[in-house]
């Protein structure tokens, strides 16, 4: 296994703010394998995602190392697909699904627009959008919310970028569509073997297919390592409170059962 | 006595020319002290169904019995009158307040509005209902953007048991929070209802969250109700393939090395 | 006080309030600093500026002191420009309250009241307006705030629409609080920012728009005005060009410090809106 990039002692402190965003972290990300970055809100998380694809906003102060072993930084679209929390927000309301997913392949393969268009109906077949060839001609706010979800998925890996970095991708998406966008991000990665950031505040969401799992708290690394390791035997407080805080269909209830 | 009883409620909404049902003759009844819990994926028509009930939309048929009243034919001063008792704690901890309000205009509001106690004790009262949900006295003069996120759905929790409801409606009240935080606030709402025998309609997309606070479960699917029972029963046992989708995917916590993805959806 | 703040650390809204200030000023102080009938015979006609330390910015055709036009002038430029802004206002902001909450008929009626003035030029309803009724000050006040109102009516009733489907109002209503209530203590306030924004634009072009009835004659005759001073050099331009430069040069100076100032308000506004 080769180091993707090596990030040392990255600090990141936004604009107008005193307290940094993200404080020291070194982190080595390995080529094609699934790191999950967990933490709850203000732990730098998503800074950390934003600091890796270059989409920091202006004024953001970055300090410490990103050391890409291709030796530069990837081109957001081309290297790296982006998939972020709020699928109606990142898609153009003004463009249909077609154009919105042909244009990555188009500008960074160089494809024509008659190809980009086969390929963008080849990609939205593998995101499992029903009737791909009608949906090329919909724009965004027809879809539901899963859906937009697939379509930003679609257009991040259009370009067959190498690295993925999926933002809270399933955040606002109800359970059911949770587990199938999770699941079919984990079957892209795997067929394409590439290297996946999944950004969630969900440990129990992560333990499902990482190979490796940061815990991150407001704006450190507190515990990093492969997944069932960290998770059966924690070191730090905080992991532990995490996993212990989390509830799923085998935690008792905290009522009294028997009914009123 | 039955606190709540919903009949055959049905609402649709007109979208683009087409009329859509959002709930469709949905029954249902709530006993005193009871939670509960309502689920369903996004689109089911359970958070339509918990605003026709708490008039916050009007429903186009169906009754609902509350408190021994007719629920919906109640308007004007009689209805705010009567919101004491049915309150609600809304998802979006921000926007559930008026940007401009302090801690204590929040929870003076309700006491003034339905008189519950003297305007002279308004203050001392205020300080009992933050203490009550675990928040300083001293909060009372913050402003409400300067409270975190948990700190204001327990303020917003204050502001619903301040005139004394019998029953409280939770719409994702704890889908917005960090996990840390989720479990205190459900342990604070399990307190809260042993304490005052409050009955909850407790709305959620996350049965984990459900399975926790719920006596009952009842499963929403494109605005009818496809199944409803003890919570044990529903979740070990589910019938409807609404249900058996919903349980199965909550994310378990998997602490063995694995191979492959825990989710076979 | 903390817009205040905001206000004045933005450089537009320094500059603006800055003008805006020094103009109040000198409307409150022109009796002071030129006591007198500003339109009275003050001395010799046509007297070019900066040569009679008496007149520094010269007298026009009938001996009126330049100076005093120009400082009187400010007074009735920003009153009416004001008056007619706030009264532009009051009536928008009651429209668009009534229709963005009565919703229904009352609200398609007073929206399609609101197209009709936005479809007529409102100079032109200014226009026809003094001149059918005859010019005095409150009656221009009027003519503009008629061409300026909807506007605003049009601003509020969106920002209340979108304001009452918050989830804030919802808990409003679920504590039983009176619509009355709700209306003026839940809505108004938070709809009330973008509109403020919009008042000083308002009030820039009621400045521009009774300089240019004054302009064409349609000022109110008795009281002394850039538009008529502008209007009065008109004939003589080629000869004492001054005589029209000064009082342009004040409405300028008026309409950028209006612009400026409603710039700084916007951003100190919206930098309010961003803070968590």
């Amino acid at each position: 296994m080769s180091t993707l990039c090596e990030i040392r002692g990255l600090s990141v402190t936004y604009h107008g703010q005193t307290v940094p965003a993200l404080n020291q972290i070194d982190l080595d990300i390995v080529a094609g394998e699934r790191l999950a970055i967990i933490g709850e809100s203000g732990s730098g998380k998503s800074t950390l995602a934003r600091a890796m694809a270059g989409l920091l906003p202006v004024g953001a102060k970055l300090a410490g190392e990103m050391r890409w072993s291709s030796g530069q930084p990837p081109l957001p679209g081309r290297d790296l697909g982006f998939v972020f929390q709020d699928p109606s927000s990142s898609l153009n309301p003004v463009l249909t699904i077609g154009e919105q997913v042909a244009e990555g392949a188009r500008r960074h393969l160089g494809l024509s627009w008659k190809s980009a268009y086969g390929s963008a109906l080849k990609m939205l077949e593998r995101v499992r959008i029903p009737q791909p060839d009608k949906a090329m001609m919909t724009f965004p706010h027809q879809l539901s919310g899963g859906q937009r979800q697939r379509v930003a998925i679609a257009a991040a890996l259009a370009a067959k970028p190498g690295i993925l970095i999926a933002d809270e991708a399933t955040s606002a998406l109800d359970m059911v569509v949770q587990a199938e966008i999770v699941s079919l991000l984990d079957e892209l990665v795997r067929e394409a073997g590439m290297t996946l950031i999944f950004i969630t505040h969900d440990i129990a969401l992560a333990s499902g297919f990482a190979d490796r799992v940061a815990i991150f708290k407001d704006g450190r690394l507190v515990e990093i390592g492969p997944t069932g390791h960290v998770l059966s035997s924690p070191k730090e407080p905080y992991t532990k409170m995490l996993i212990a805080s989390h509830r799923d269909l085998t935690t008792p209830p905290l009522i009294r059962e028997a009914a009123p | 006595m039955t606190l709540l009883t919903i009949e055959n409620l049905s609402k649709r909404f007109s979208s683009g020319g087409r009329a859509v049902a959002a709930v469709s003759d949905v029954s249902l009844t709530l006993e005193p002290g009871e939670t509960l819990g309502l689920v369903g994926a996004s689109g089911s028509g359970k958070s339509t169904l918990a605003r026709i009930l708490m008039r916050l939309l009007p429903a186009d048929t169906g009754l609902i019995q509350f408190e021994g009243e007719d629920w919906l034919t109640l308007s004007g001063a009689e209805l705010r009158r009567r919101r004491a008792r049915m309150q609600m704690v809304f998802q979006d901890v921000l926007g559930a307040f008026n940007p401009r309000a302090t801690v204590a205009s929040v929870l003076d509001d309700p006491l003034r509005i339905h008189a519950i106690v003297p305007k002279a004790e308004r203050p001392r009262e205020i300080a009992v209902l933050l203490d009550r949900v675990g928040l300083p006295a001293s909060y009372a003069e913050r402003s409400i953007r300067e409270v975190s996120g948990g700190q204001r759905q327990r303020i917003a929790i204050a502001r619903a048991i301040a005139t004394k409801p019998s029953l409280i409606v939770l719409d994702e009240a704890v889908s917005a929070l960090d996990v840390s935080i989720r479990g205190k606030i459900l342990e604070l709402l399990v307190e809260l209802q042993e304490e005052r025998g409050i009955s909850y309609l407790f709305v959620s997309h996350d049965l984990a969250v459900l399975r926790a606070v719920s006596h009952r479960i009842a499963v929403m699917e494109t605005g009818r109700l496809v199944e409803t029972g003890p919570m044990r029963q529903v979740i070990e046992n589910p019938q409807s393939s609404a249900a058996k989708a919903l349980v199965s995917a909550v994310p378990r916590l998997v602490t063995e090395p694995t191979e492959g993805p825990s989710h076979d959806v | 006080m903390r817009l205040l703040r905001d206000l004045v650390r933005t450089q537009e809204g320094a500059i603006g309030l800055g003008v805006l200030v020094t103009l109040v000023l000198i409307a409150l102080l022109a009796p002071v600093l030129s006591p007198g009938d500003p339109l009275r015979i003050a001395g010799r006609a046509l007297l070019s500026p900066f040569s009679d330390p008496a007149f520094p910015l010269g007298t026009d055709r009938l001996g009126r002191d330049v100076l005093a036009g120009v400082l009187h002038g400010t007074r009735t430029s920003l009153a009416v420009g004001l008056a007619a802004a706030l009264a532009a206002i009051a009536i928008g902001l009651c429209v668009g309250l009534t229709a963005g909450f009565a919703g229904g008929l009352i609200d398609e009626g007073l929206m399609r009241v609101v197209d009709a003035f936005q479809i007529v030029p409102s100079f032109l309803l200014a226009l026809a307006f003094v001149s059918v009724i005859g010019a005095s000050v409150p009656v221009v006040v009027l003519a503009i705030a008629l061409g300026a109102w909807a506007d605003p009516a049009r601003l509020t009733r969106a920002q209340v629409l979108s304001i009452r489907e918050r989830d804030y109002v919802a808990s409003a209503r679920v504590i039983g609080m009176h619509p009355a209530e709700i209306a003026f203590r839940e809505i108004l306030p938070n709809a009330l920012p973008p509109v403020l924004a919009l008042s000083a634009i308002i009030v820039a072009a009621a400045i521009l728009t009774e300089a240019a009835l004054s302009f064409l004659g349609l000022g109110d005759p008795n009281v002394v005005t850039w538009g008529s001073m502008i209007a009065e050099g008109r004939n003589i331009l080629r000869s004492s060009p001054s005589l029209s430069i000064f009082p342009g040069i004040a409405l300028v100076v008026t309409v950028v410090g209006v612009y400026l100032f409603s710039e700084g308000l916007t951003k100190a506004l919206g930098g309010r809106r961003l803070e968590p």
